[in-house]
């Protein structure tokens, strides 16, 4: 009698164990469904339209914008920024970097693009350009330089960042991304204090989201967390931004780079 | 003038698969914007095919199908080299059209 109870019970243990297919099993399924017609191509294509067209008070395209690995050169850049970039001086991300090209080469008002609102003006374009660049880039692993003394420091800012703790919630990024098998509602959360693997964090913006249907650049993104942990609103391109972006793509070492990836 | 559309077109055996990627706002007409105002209705409102000229599909579409909207068909007889076009006109009367040849 007792083994036979034994046996039904392991029956229905490995029945149970069959039929369950997680929620994040589903997820990718509904992922994989959509990202055969990503809208991100759309801002792919018009992104590289963008950087051939000669627009601006000057009349000149970006070609010659050096996005860190000699001017014109495109295929590669996203996987190696944040990087410091000596005509600057500064540690710039991809869409900052952007903005000074915009600005040197084609004449823009730069001060002008980092107040417009995201999805608005220029400031839709850098990140219809962004979305290309990042294209251009995929499938190849991160690699950022790290080695400038500045590149250094930022990645120790985005790291202290990365763990403070304020707002009226006493959030910190960590408190989301600081830890494995973490997740908010359905969604599986990263833990981007390591390496979180191909295609995860880093390594998947800009992405479209569906649920909004809009492009989401980095820059965006890290502003949605900080929306979320009740924190004021970084200014674009801040050196807390590229910091905290420093810190996740020096990282994301290794990880392949999938952007623009398509989000729920 | 509305942006391009995406379109592929695969040829596998007597048929060939499109998918047609469109940019397009398709404003439903019942959001409200900040000010609290109806965000008016835009959205496509007719979509044809066509195969080397010839008309292969005509649809009607309304409001509840979601911005950027992606469309998937299969077309008998087309071959590689063959060319699709597909056209889209929404309610305010703008248009588009594009075409991609059958690979």
């Amino acid at each position: 009698m007792k083994r036979w109870t034994l046996a039904l019970a392991a029956t229905l243990i490995s029945g149970a164990a069959l039929a369950q297919k997680s929620a994040s099993d589903g997820i990718a399924e509904y992922r994989a469904m959509l990202a055969d017609g990503n809208p991100a191509e759309l801002f792919e294509a018009k992104g590289e339209d963008l950087w051939k067209q000669k627009r601006g008070p000057k009349n000149a395209s970006l070609e010659q914008c050096d996005l860190g690995k000699g001017p014109g050169v495109v295929k590669g850049a996203f996987v190696e920024l944040p990087r410091h970039f000596a005509d600057t001086n500064k540690v710039q991300d991809l869409e900052s970097r952007l903005v000074t090209c915009m600005e040197t080469l084609q004449g823009f008002n730069g001060a002008e693009i980092a107040k417009t609102a995201y999805g608005r003006g220029e400031q839709n374009n850098v990140t219809a350009l962004a979305t290309w660049i990042a294209a251009e880039s995929r499938g190849m692993k991160f690699n950022l330089p790290n080695s400038h003394q500045q590149e250094k420091v930022m990645y120790e800012v985005g790291k202290r960042l990365f763990f403070m703790r304020s707002g009226t919630h006493d959030f910190s990024c960590a408190s989301c991304h600081g830890e494995d098998g973490k997740r908010i509602r359905l969604q599986d959360l990263p833990n981007l204090t390591k390496n979180p693997g191909d295609g995860i964090g880093f390594a998947a913006w800009p992405a479209y989201r569906v649920s909004n249907g809009q492009m989401w650049s980095m820059q965006l993104r890290l502003n949605d967390c900080y929306r979320q942990q009740r924190f004021p609103f970084p200014l674009f391109g801040s050196d807390a931004t590229i910091a905290l972006g420093a810190y996740m793509g020096v990282n994301a070492k290794g990880a392949e780079n999938i952007a623009p990836a398509i989000k729920r | 003038m509305a942006d391009p559309m995406r379109i592929r077109a695969q040829a596998a055996g007597d048929k060939a698969t499109v998918r047609v990627l469109m940019s397009h706002e398709m404003e439903s007409g019942q959001r409200k914007d900040s000010a609290g105002k109806v965000v008016p209705a835009w959205f496509i409102q007719e979509v044809s095919a066509s195969l080397n000229g010839k008309v292969v599909l005509t649809a009607e579409w309304g409001p509840a199908v979601s911005k950027n909207p992606f469309m998937q068909f299969v077309v008998k007889g087309a071959k590689a080299g063959d060319k699709i076009a597909v056209t889209w006109k929404d309610n305010k009367g703008d248009s588009r059209t594009d075409e991609a040849t059958v690979s």
